[in-house]
């Protein structure tokens, strides 16, 4: 099976404006006779149904959580990128599009990235429209901060809760189309599986969650917007019930997954304090425009502040290894998301880690209170201090910040074309849970951005085309498919119900997190992942026998809802550990051990690699085949990334 | 799996659904340590439920960093807790001493009913927002952004408006279950800016009358909300709502309730 992309012909600015000319257009007074549904409420998700609601089209939309504006989007804290160039300060679309490509480390589409640069100047156009209240300068005008991998000033923001902002406008624009009746909302449900007639996907099958019953919906398009699967490494930076499940149902109906294996470890996240902890918390990447990253130079003050003998303050300045500063003068503590992460492991490895557990270095205010005033800093980061304090019980203002590194986003995703359908025609994946614009790393403040794009901007033209094609014939809900479906959904949650063992769902998770950690985190080898290829193996085995389910289907049952999540994070936790071995090369976040340079950064193999893995289901408990799509490049020259 | 040495005796809420009566239950929380978090150490005691094979205790929850507005626990007569302006995912055991028995409920009014032990329906709010929570804007027809001067002032008191994270503690801490601080915010929120101007009133009365609907009670000017909101959201807002709201019937508003803009 050949893997068309469908990137269209032409220069690169030219290609989205002659695709979308080319698309087909559903006529007006048709556009009520076709049905979309929608899993996932999030910038992507929500702006997506907004916006074919608008168009006409009749939406099914639904999340798991108990109203749509709880979606996982809502966390985001930093911004979200555009190439308005309203600094003056040397952005275009073009360097938009070039930073993307490079922070990715050579590993995503030309073609889709340059689109995406190109929205995203109506992406923040669309969000004011909406009453999003951005950051502004004194004169009334949209401030900016800067984020990593750019030396240019274009990220848009609303204090340290952009995410919220931005969902909050999108879910005001899907209530407005749930009033007029074009979305039907049905919150508290989760997709279990997608069906598909003839090898198209026509709906898809769902629990409700308050009540149990397990029901089927028909629609001409299902369109996937259920975010990441970071929750497979059970601690991450991510919502507690984010998951991988409708991404890896559909992947199991015939829709390809691409490159699982990149998975991206955000440097900033507040360390972990013990094995109770659920999650990790994020401390916003924007805290580097003004927080200075510092391990101590020699083992032997790490250890006295390890054993709080001194304080980080008592630590004098020529006994600090400003590290990021000193290995990349030209981007400093801007330095992407990958190369941050490994220099942190990198210290703590080398002995010079602080906190009890030394597994953290410093982010220090200390310099820049002094140079802004505490007020000020307040008013940038205020909430994001005021969460540390929260958790850790330590001010930041008085004592620089412990961060360590923690898996926070998905570069890896569902397999989808330049459309954003996915190989199973009428099976469509936007936002995180699809895999197309971050390559091998993604750049702080671009995946809200990319979830917009494809939301409000691309899949309101790709879509109609496909609809356009099929006609608006309804569909039969009376095929044996949905039934049929149906019910393999209730045998598996029956299986699973059955479980009455000795271990608990939340234990599985845990010792899948602590395998995929160790084996498939920051820093992978060959002989590491063979390993851990066995122990997810046998871990899957241990949970069909020993897991406990309580509960029964007919209710609320939290603990059925969390053992199918788990369930399929142990399969995807294979797969990925399977796209880490097969991709013997170090690019962005995925590090090869055995691929690296001499100054030990990221060496990437573009002879043999320039291509996204796209592995297809063949089976239970069968090895997954792996389809390549060559990645072409015509207009950036790969090169060796640099941030010197 | 514990890793602390704080006791801690809980009165939890236990009820079925919403068509059963619940009843508060005991259970020991053992070996918990100050740095969990409050639903960290509701995690151990569900674990060790589960390992009974008991049905764990339900509340709703999912970033745990205060930002959702999911979880929602009502303890020892606080919505939220003891501590101001954070959620219930935020609120540390360090807050509580060892030996200590904490009171957990749901969220208590007729709007909100109990879906299982802890968690309740809040689509209530939901609908509110739906009746006119947003400004009448199209995908695709938005001017340039900086054609749109917003004195930083107010683009800043808009933003504090906006913060609310529809937990629904406000209508918990009021005695006449009121949920006019979440509805004032929005409404706030969309009225100081010049891109919610048009449907300003029409806005105000299709939300006032929604709310009605869904049975909150009326405001009595008691400020427990303000009091215990995690996100600080002050009884300003409840007083522009009022005044926009006034303004609106004094002029009566041609278009009150065709405020929905085109398809
Ligand atoms: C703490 C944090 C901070 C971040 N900060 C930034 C930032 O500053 N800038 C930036 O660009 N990016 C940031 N990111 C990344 C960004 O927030 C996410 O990548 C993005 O919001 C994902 O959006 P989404 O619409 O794809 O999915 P989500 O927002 O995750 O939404 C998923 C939706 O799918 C639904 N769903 C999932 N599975 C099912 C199912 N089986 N059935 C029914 N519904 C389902 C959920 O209910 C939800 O509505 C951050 C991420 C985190 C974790
Ligand atoms: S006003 Fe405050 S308490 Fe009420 S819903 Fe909003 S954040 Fe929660
Ligand atoms: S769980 Fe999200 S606010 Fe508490």
């Amino acid at each position: 099976m050949s893997l068309d992309a469908k990137i269209p012909q032409g220069p690169l600015a030219e290609k989205w404006s002659k695709h979308k000319f080319n698309l087909k257009l559903v006529n007006p007074a048709n556009k009520r006779k076709y049905d979309v549904i929608i899993v996932g409420t999030g910038l992507a998700g929500a702006s997506a149904a907004a916006s074919l609601a608008e168009l006409g089209y009749n939406v099914k939309s639904f999340c798991f959580q108990d109203s749509p504006r709880r979606a996982h989007s809502i966390a985001a804290q930093g911004g979200i990128n555009a190439a308005k160039n309203y600094q003056n300060d040397g952005d275009s679309v073009y360097r938009l599009f070039y930073d993307t490509i490079k922070g990715g480390d050579y590993r995503a589409r030309e073609g889709n990235v340059y689109r995406l640069a190109e929205v995203s100047v109506n992406i923040i156009d669309q969000c004011v429209a909406q009453g999003v209240p951005f950051a502004r300068e004194y004169g009334g005008l949209l401030d900016n901060r800067s984020f990593g991998g750019s030396q240019v000033s274009r990220t848009f923001y609303a204090r340290g809760q952009t995410g919220q902002q931005l969902l909050l406008g999108a879910y005001s624009a899907l209530n407005r189309q749930i009033h007029l009746g074009k979305v039907k909302m049905y919150t508290r449900t989760e997709m279990l599986d997608v069906v598909t007639i003839d090898g198209q996907a026509k709906g898809i099958v769902t629990r409700n969650l308050k009540t149990g019953e397990i029901e089927t919906h028909a629609g001409h398009a299902v369109l996937l917007a259920t975010g990441g699967y970071g929750n497979v490494f059970y601690l991450s930076t991510n919502a507690i019930g984010s998951n991988v499940t409708a991404a890896w149902r559909a992947h199991k109906r015939g829709a390809f997954f691409a490159n699982p294996c990149y998975t991206q470890i955000h440097p900033t996240c507040i360390p972990v304090t013990g094995d109770h902890q659920s999650k990790l918390t994020l401390m916003s990447e924007s805290l580097r425009n003004d927080g200075r990253v510092w391990a101590p130079k020699t083992v032997e003050v790490a250890n006295k502040l390890q054993k709080k003998e001194i304080t980080a303050a008592q630590v004098k300045e020529d006994e600090r290894d400003y590290f990021l500063e000193r290995k990349y003068p030209s981007f400093g503590n801007l330095v992407p998301r990958d190369v941050a992460s490994r220099n942190a492991k990198e210290m703590s490895d080398e002995g010079r880690g602080v906190g009890t557990t030394g597994l953290a270095v410093y982010l220090d205010f200390a310099e820049a209170i002094q140079r802004l005033g505490e007020d000020t800093v307040r008013a940038k980061y205020g909430n994001l201090f005021d969460m540390y304090y929260q958790i850790t019980d330590e001010n930041p203002y008085k004592q620089p910040m412990r961060i360590y590194p923690a898996v926070h986003y998905t570069m890896g995703g569902l397999w989808v074309d330049y459309n954003l359908s996915t190989n199973v025609p009428g099976l469509y994946a936007m936002g995180e849970c699809n895999f197309s614009d971050h390559g091998a790393n993604r750049l702080g403040a671009s995946a809200l951005m990319q979830g917009l794009s494809d939301g409000y901007f691309v899949i309101p033209y790709t879509l109609g085309d496909y609809l356009a094609t099929i006609g608006p014939k309804p569909v039969d809900k009376n095929h044996p498919a949905f039934e049929k479906t149906k019910q393999e959904v209730i045998a598996y949650n029956n299986k699973l119900l059955a479980l009455k063992g000795n271990k608990t769902v939340v234990e599985y998770h845990r010792e899948l997190g602590h395998i995929m950690w160790e084996y498939c985190g920051m820093a992978r080898t060959e002989e590491g992942l063979t390993h851990a290829k066995g122990l997810i193996k046998a871990l899957k085995a241990d949970f069909w026998k020993n897991a406990i389910v309580t509960g029964e289907n007919d209710e609320v049952n939290a603990a059925l809802e969390r053992a199918g999540r788990v369930a399929d994070f142990i399969e995807l936790g294979e797969l990925m550990v399977t796209d880490a071995l097969a991709r013997r090369e170090s690019c962005g976040g995925h590090f090869r051990l055995e691929s690296q340079t001499p100054e030990g950064e990221a060496l990437r193999d573009d002879e043999n690699f320039a291509f996204v893995s796209a592995w297809e289901f063949k089976g239970e408990d069968q090895e997954e085949e792996l389809h390549k799509e060559e990645l072409i490049f015509e207009n950036v020259k790969l090169s060796q990334r640099s941030y010197k | 799996m514990s890793t602390g040495n704080m006791n801690l005796t809980l009165k939890v809420w236990r009820q079925k659904n919403s068509q059963t009566a619940g009843k508060f239950v005991t259970y020991k929380a053992e070996g918990i340590s100050e740095d969990m978090s409050f639903l960290e150490m509701l995690d151990v005691v569900n674990e060790s439920l589960t390992k009974k094979n008991d049905e764990p205790i339900y509340f709703d929850h999912d970033c745990r960093e205060g930002i959702c507005g999911s979880c929602s626990l009502y303890i020892n007569g606080h919505p939220h807790g003891p501590k101001k302006a954070i959620t219930t995912c935020q609120l540390h055991m360090r807050t509580f001493s060892d030996g200590e028995t904490i009171t957990i409920e749901p969220w208590r009014s007729a709007a909100f009913p109990v879906i299982k032990d802890l968690g309740t329906d809040r689509s209530a709010f939901d609908r509110i927002q739906q009746a006119g929570g947003f400004i009448s804007v199209n995908t695709g027809g938005a001017q340039d952004a900086n054609a749109i001067l917003i004195p930083k002032v107010v683009a800043d008191e808009a933003f504090n408006s906006a913060t609310c994270i529809g937990c629904g503690a406000c209508v918990a801490a009021c005695k006449n279950a009121s949920a006019m601080l979440f509805v004032s915010a929005k409404i706030t929120q969309l009225g100081l800016l010049p891109q919610g101007q048009p449907e300003r009133y029409s806005r105000v009365q299709a939300m006032v009358a929604q709310m009605d609907e869904e049975g909150f009670g009326n405001c009595t000017n008691t400020g427990a909300c303000e009091a215990e909101c995690p996100k600080e959201i002050t009884l300003t807002n409840i007083a522009r709502m009022n005044n926009d709201f006034f303004s609106a019937k004094l002029f009566r508003e041609e278009h009150a309730h065709d405020h929905t803009g085109g398809e």
